[in-house]
């Protein structure tokens, strides 16, 4: 039984159940405080101290984040000695700030500034002088510029509590503490996977994706350049947040409008080759399961995950589907059978991909990705630059009208579309096999079981013969627990499907920030929406894939397939 | 740890030291230094892997504790303490003869390994300021004049003669 606590805040009376923290009772009825470090769930540690309260009684001023209400307490959130507190502790946290805000990365997003404002800061006081770190620019996904980091540690929580990466920690002492790995070296040489769960969670500038903007402009400035972008399942739920619309809202046909306005001669879907993938992986897991090959299949489409068994349990490479990534297999597809098709020359053409994602940069620069005699993928944008990309190009989205991706890759089914939230991998294998290996429709398309934001979801069904245990793991974290269970032999499943991020593609490092579970249940819930909404459900139905295969690769795990969309794997030494 | 397999199975005996304990990190890098006399990265990558705590956060408690030092060190350490008080009873001057007489400034180690100079932000000991410690020796009121006198002990150690009868 939840005891009730009764308090007062501001004069104003108010009952609460307990636990409540002192910012969530006073959120109830319409006071904000203040808070910075705090970051539901993740960070609950009460450092910044921007959230500090009076309370009648107390001998110290209360960080209201972290303290829960109890009976009869007094809360004073604007008494001169708070605010006094607050301004201070701003100020404090300000004077070695950088203040480039006019060119800063996170100019008109930042959380810093937007408290700045908020709190009334007119005025920095302390002469001290600006931290000037470093800049950590030494892998393709992710900037790190210490001088801009104001401790807060929420990156470290995401990285050592969610992700279990621990490429980071607090380092050295006093003024010199700052936030890095060991010996302070570059991410590129730590044991960081590149999710970019940190840079989703930074309030400041210190944390943001290598921005490949210039790169895009540059191509689509260039007349000799044909340039096409593909778009990943899990953005059209959630870049209508980087324009004003609501989480969840889909903006499919909209996002296709802006982006042939902004001038790609072709827009496609990545919902194609994950249609693709499916028929690869599907294939791949069969044979594994006929003719007694290496199971479970772990899935690879996530290269946050990729780069995370590489380096913490190389022992299982051989269990990673030898499948690129739905991105890595379009690059291929575009630059080989595309431009036969449509008599373009390779050499010209300039590959795209727009990405929940910051991994996806790392994974399209690895050296091996370049099956079709080119780099498959030529520039990643995560949904953030891609809403960047749209503001820039001076679009007027909001009266944007509907249209159709292009043809011969604008087609996904909705297996395609549900990659983009976890256990839509497993889910779309599952619509497949089934029907491959029984020969017979199925009555009902939806797996629910391996649905929802759950960190490991586990089902058991029948394919055929064959009784099938499978798994769904989200968050690196909960992926940790899975590979601990495989290697102690405690757990045993046929097909594991694993994202790295919390909620898969919908809560990927490079979505809007702070994806919230709220937020993220929100994109879910719009995923499954679009699956029902389109016409093919099943990615074996996939007319182009159909094509595909006829044309060109003439069967799944055929020479041509086995060439251009799968890859192999390396331990990583760290 | 390619370097030397010595120090993998010294390391692994104070690691067993103190197997199964919680918030054993410290410890186990106190004792780890107190043997190699500082703590090279392929000793720090050794604890994190077999202590099974993340190779940041290793040397995040290292990076931490000024007691700690990832580079090699002289044989002797000799610590100056530049505290308010040792300040104002001439610390800067002692350290000045120091400096002159070694030839090395703060952080730095003489040429031939004997000593390495550091400075402490307080020692506790102010009632006896200006203090300077050398390895485990304590020595108060120190003045420039005694500088050379307390540095020859440790160098006379090193060459094996004892100079106990000449204080």
């Amino acid at each position: 039984m939840t005891k009730n606590i009764n308090l007062t805040i501001n004069g104003q009376h108010l009952t609460v159940p307990e636990d409540t923290t002192i910012v969530d009772a006073a959120r109830q009825i319409g006071i904000e405080i203040p808070t910075l470090c705090h970051l539901k769930d993740t960070n609950e540690i009460g450092v910044c101290r921007v959230c500090v309260v009076e309370v009648k009684g107390a001998r110290n001023l209360i960080p209201s984040c972290i303290t829960k209400v109890t009976e009869g307490m007094e809360v004073m959130t604007n008494s001169p000695k708070a605010r006094e507190a607050r301004e201070m502790v701003m100020n404090l946290i300000l004077a070695t700030h950088p203040k480039d805000c006019l060119t800063c990365d996170r100019n008109g997003d930042c959380e810093l500034r937007t408290l700045a404002d908020k709190m009334g800061i007119k005025k920095v006081d302390f002469g001290a002088p600006v931290k000037d770190l470093p800049l950590d620019d030494s892998n393709p996904s992710i900037i790190r510029d210490q001088s801009k980091c104001i401790l807060c540690r929420r990156c470290v929580s995401v990285c050592n509590e969610v992700q279990k990466v621990s490429a980071i920690s607090m380092i050295n002492r006093g003024i010199g503490t700052t936030v890095g790995t060991a010996f302070d070296r570059g991410l590129a040489d730590s044991p960081c996977v590149f999710c970019g769960q940190c840079v989703n969670v930074c309030p400041t500038g210190a944390l943001t994706e290598r921005y490949n903007l210039r790169e895009v402009w540059d191509a689509l400035n260039d007349p000799e350049k044909h340039v096409v972008i593909q778009t990943a399942p899990a953005i059209r739920v959630s870049l209508g947040e980087e324009l004003g619309e609501e989480p969840g809202t889909i903006v499919t046909k909209k996002m296709v409008s802006a982006l042939r306005k902004v001038g790609f001669d072709k827009v496609f879907d990545t919902d194609f080759t994950a249609d693709l993938t499916i028929m690869e992986e599907g294939h791949e897991f069969l044979q594994r399961l006929t003719e007694n090959g290496k199971l479970p299949l772990l899935t690879s489409c996530s290269p946050g995950w990729v780069n995370y068994i590489e380096t913490f349990y190389p022992e299982f490479l051989d269990n990673v589907s030898s499948c690129k990534s739905p991105q890595q297999m379009f690059g291929a597809v575009i630059k080989t059978y595309y431009a036969e098709k449509f008599n373009i020359d390779p050499a010209t053409i300039y590959t795209v991909s727009a990405m929940p994602c910051t991994a996806k940069k790392y994974e399209a620069n690895r050296p091996e990705m370049n099956s079709s005699g080119y780099q498959d993928v030529d520039a990643v944008l995560t949904t953030r630059e891609l809403g960047l990309l749209i503001k820039e190009a001076g679009i007027d989205w909001k009266n944007l009208e509907d249209s159709q991706f292009d043809e011969p890759f604008g087609e996904g089914t909705g297996a395609g579309v549900i990659f983009g939230s976890s256990g839509g991998v497993m889910e779309a294998a599952l619509r497949t096999l089934s029907e491959v290996v029984t020969g017979k429709e199925l009555d009902n398309l939806d797996f629910k079981a391996v649905r929802g934001l759950e960190g490991i979801k586990e089902a058991e069904l029948t394919l055929g013969e064959h009784k099938l245990k499978v798994a769904v793991a989200n968050g690196l974290g909960n992926a940790q627990k899975i590979m601990e269970g495989l290697k102690t032999k405690e757990l045993d499943y046929h097909f594991v499907e694993i994202m790295a991020c919390p909620g898969g593609c919908i809560g990927g490092g490079g979505q809007p920030r702070l994806s919230s579970p709220e937020t993220r249940q929100k994109r879910m819930e719009a995923i499954y929406k679009a699956d029902l909404g389109l016409p093919r459900r099943k990615s074996h139905e996939n007319p182009a894939v159909q094509e595909l295969y006829k044309e060109f690769l003439k069967k799944p795990l055929g020479e041509k397939s086995h060439h251009l969309l799968h890859t192999s794997y390396t331990p990583q030494d760290i | 740890m390619e370097r030397c397999n010595c120090r993998e199975s010294q390391l692994s005996g104070i690691l067993a030291r103190y197997d199964g304990q919680d918030g054993a990190l410290l410890n186990v890098l106190q004792d780890a230094q107190d043997l190699f006399g500082y703590l090279p990265e392929e000793v720090l990558e050794y604890i994190s892997k077999h202590l099974g705590r993340p190779y940041s956060e290793v040397y995040g408690m290292v990076s931490y504790y000024a007691h700690f030092n990832t580079q090699p060190r002289g044989r002797n350490l000799v610590r100056v303490c530049t505290g308010t008080v040792c300040h104002i009873m001439g610390a800067p001057q002692v350290l000045a003869r120091i400096t002159e007489e070694l030839d090395i400034s703060i952080g730095e180690t003489t040429r031939d390994g004997t000593f390495t100079l550091g400075s402490v932000p307080c020692f506790g000991a102010c009632s006896h300021a200006p203090v300077i410690m050398v390895n485990d020796d304590i020595y108060g009121r120190v003045t420039p004049s005694k500088v050379a006198g307390i540095l020859a002990k440790y160098r006379s150690q090193e060459a094996g003669i004892s100079i106990s009868s000449l204080d």
